[in-house]
């Protein structure tokens, strides 16, 4: 067919579908509210699993993250009443376990966390003062922001040297630079040397990975020698004496293929050293896969719902051209008789028919592009709208208007001419 | 073109039975029906209701088949061609004009003359022109773009007509094309008629009406499927035919 015979098939299309407006209308809607579904959850799918596998890769695919967790009442093996001394947690000698003797481990960084309260001049604050190594930086893929990390010296001198996240320096220091000021932990005063990057910062806009994004570093054996083992918490009324020798380890596996074997073993050893459940583990690649295996999921359920709702548009589609097609046998008639083939006959409905389905695809496409930007303001949800999306739609809104329209167009096609003129 | 080529029919039928099968009985809607119609002849077919003047019309206009016997359009045998092929043979060869009119209401008049046209498989250049002059010629040229609806019914049947003469057919059929139309009106587009028929055009007309079928040339009675007589009329073929080459309408 030539192109100026297609133009005027589909201009004919147009104003046969105009001559009903609201009708025409209705019909897309199927369509309509499809393909604005598949494309506006697929666009809150890939937003949510972006961000999942965002968070979890900055906690570091090669990592494995060991927390020491406080037991419940019924576990732990306090004491006194009023001041109680709670031991739990994560010990020197695990640390000492997993760096001698597991294979395939590249680095192993214990975390000690100090309750202390951070202050500058009169302006103080609550954040995660931790002691940890130099390395710390590099095995959890942190950015220095201004100045330095911590350095092996700082640890050799047992320097009162700190770093502090950005969210801590823009509270402590709202105007002058925090390098070189010196801060007070606890008793003790700190030189700042560095600011890092928080992970908030680092993540763009998403929100924050759970645990709070204020964070002071000092070297470990800074925190060794000011602060024991033993700390205390104040706790809403009761003081608490708790007894952990390390809040975190992280284990840094060189190869990403053996991290499920190390976490095993990690898991296996921590099962057997310890008589509680003071410990969590949290392993960022077994996340991923399980993340990616939720999306994976995800899309199914997403994909049936719209492959769904799309059929039932077509079917709608369909059942209107059939009405159509009887309602105009007439027109059939007059046309065969004034020497349409059948083919004529077949491509003025089909055309009719993808006419209605590209139409409601089309604004489906504009309104599942609206959809996510509302969830987004509305929901504060993370989306994003992949450029395949509106194109997949909208191809398939053009199949199914061919699909659904073929029938339809059959049956004008192969009315009797004679038969169709008598119609009233 | 020789003389020769005048005296071959514009549409030969040979024993053209069409059958109806109404459960047990069958009725025979044309029954053994042969005639030559000629070129440049203006035929009325008359007749009582039910004689068979409609299925006979079909027949010619090639929308409807014999069940048996044979149907030649200017010397084409219907019965070899496919559905594709009669369509084509419709649309270049044969010009319909119906009782009820039948425009297509969402296309305008200019559009609605061109119609056949869109539907050659090698549509002539010049349709458009075509259609305008033949608009004029009707005393339509300043409606072009109306609707059907716009129009009155005597209107509507002159774009009919300028429909039927859009691709120059070999063979205007026309079934009770005055029937809807108020006596004055019929008078108007039985005028048009003498016009074509004067220019050379073959034209066959199914009319109830006696007076009707006087303007015709010969008028040929059926009944029960069968041509009852035939009255052939004084007026021979017209001059201009000769004038012409065989086939087409001027316009
Ligand atoms: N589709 C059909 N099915 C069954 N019988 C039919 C059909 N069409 C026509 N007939 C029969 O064929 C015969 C001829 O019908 P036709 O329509 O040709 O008559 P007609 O001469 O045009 O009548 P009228 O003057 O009323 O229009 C009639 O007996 C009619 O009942
Ligand atoms: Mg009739």
């Amino acid at each position: 067919m030539k192109g100026g015979t297609l133009w005027r098939t589909v201009r004919l299309g147009v104003s046969s579908l105009l001559l009903h407006k609201l009708r025409s209308a209705l019909t897309t809607m199927g369509v309509l509210f499809g393909v604005s579904s598949v494309i506006a959850m697929l666009a809150i799918g890939e937003g949510a699993s972006a961000e999942a596998q965002e968070q979890i890769r900055l906690l570091g695919s090669n990592n494995i993250i060991l927390r020491s967790i406080k037991p419940r009442e019924d576990f732990a093996t306090g004491s006194a009443q009023t001041t109680r001394v709670v031991s739990y947690g994560l010990t020197e000698d695990d640390l000492e376990r997993i760096e001698k003797t597991f294979p395939g481990v590249a680095r192993v960084v214990p975390v000690r966390e100090i309750y202390e309260e951070v202050r500058f001049g009169d302006r103080a604050m609550n954040p995660r003062v931790m002691a940890t190594l130099p390395v710390y930086r590099e095995v959890t893929n942190r950015v220095v922001y201004e100045g330095r990390f911590l350095t092996d010296q700082d640890l050799e001198r047992v320097a009162n040297v700190c770093v502090i996240a950005d969210t801590v320096a823009a509270y402590l220091f709202p105007v002058e630079s925090p390098i070189g000021q010196e801060i007070k932990i606890g008793a003790d005063y700190y030189t700042v040397v560095g600011v890092l990057m928080s992970r908030v910062r680092q993540q763009s806009d998403s929100a924050p990975a759970g645990k709070s994004t204020a964070e002071v570093f000092i070297p470990l054996e800074t925190g060794r020698k000011w602060y024991g083992t033993m700390q205390v918490k104040m706790r809403a009324g009761s003081r608490e004496m708790e007894e952990v020798e390390l809040h975190e380890i992280v284990v840094e596996v060189a190869d990403p293929k053996n991290v499920p074997f190390v976490a095993e073993a990690c898991r296996e050893m921590l099962r057997r050293n310890h008589k509680q459940p003071d410990y969590e583990d949290v392993v960022p690649l077994e996340l991923l896969l399980r993340a990616e295996e939720t999306k994976r999921i995800f899309n199914i359920v997403l994909g049936s719902i719209a492959s769904i709702s799309l059929l039932v548009g077509g079917i709608g589609i369909m059942n209107v051209m059939l009405a159509t097609v009887t309602e105009r046998t007439r027109e059939i008639g007059i046309r065969r008789a004034l020497g349409a083939k059948r083919r004529h006959i077949v491509t003025q409905f089909l055309v009719e028919t993808v006419v209605l389905s590209v139409g409601g695809g089309l604004f489906g496409v504009a309104l599942g592009l609206l959809a996510p930007w509302a969830v987004e303001y509305f929901a504060d949800m993370r989306t994003i709208i992949t450029p395949t999306a509106p194109i997949v739609a909208f191809a398939i809104s053009a199949g199914i208007g061919v699909v659904f329209g073929l029938y339809p167009a059959w049956r004008a096609a192969t009315m009797d001419p004679v038969e169709a003129l008598r119609h009233e | 073109m020789s003389a020769l080529d005048l005296n071959k029919p514009v549409a030969e039928l040979i024993d053209v039975t069409r059958t109806y099968r109404m459960g047990g009985n069958e009725v025979r809607a044309l029954d053994g029906f042969s005639h030559s119609f000629g070129r440049g002849e203006y035929w009325a077919i008359m007749g009582s209701s039910g004689s068979g003047k409609s299925t006979l019309l079909n027949v010619l206009a090639c929308i409807d088949r014999p069940s048996s016997g044979i149907y030649k359009v200017d010397g084409i045998d219907t019965g070899t061609l496919d559905d594709d092929a009669l369509s084509e043979l419709r649309s270049r060869k044969l010009g319909f004009i119906f009782q009820a009119y039948n425009l297509i209401p969402q296309l305008d008049v200019l559009e609605n003359i061109m119609t056949p046209l869109f539907y050659q498989d090698d549509p002539p250049a010049d349709g458009e022109q075509r259609a305008r002059r033949l608009a004029e010629r009707v005393g339509l040229a300043k409606r072009l773009d109306h609707r059907p609806m716009q129009l009155s019914g005597g209107q509507q049947q002159r774009v009919a007509i300028a429909r039927a003469l859009v691709n120059q057919p070999a063979l205007i059929l026309a079934d009770e094309a005055t029937g809807n139309l108020d006596s004055a009106t019929a008078l108007e587009i039985l005028a048009l008629f003498d016009e074509l028929h004067a220019e050379g055009a073959t034209i066959i007309m199914v009319t109830h009406e006696p007076d009707v079928g006087e303007r015709a040339q010969h008028v040929m009675r059926l009944k029960d499927g069968r041509i009852e007589n035939i009255v052939r009329g004084q007026r021979g073929a017209p001059t201009a035919l000769r004038a012409q080459a065989s086939g087409g309408v001027a316009s």
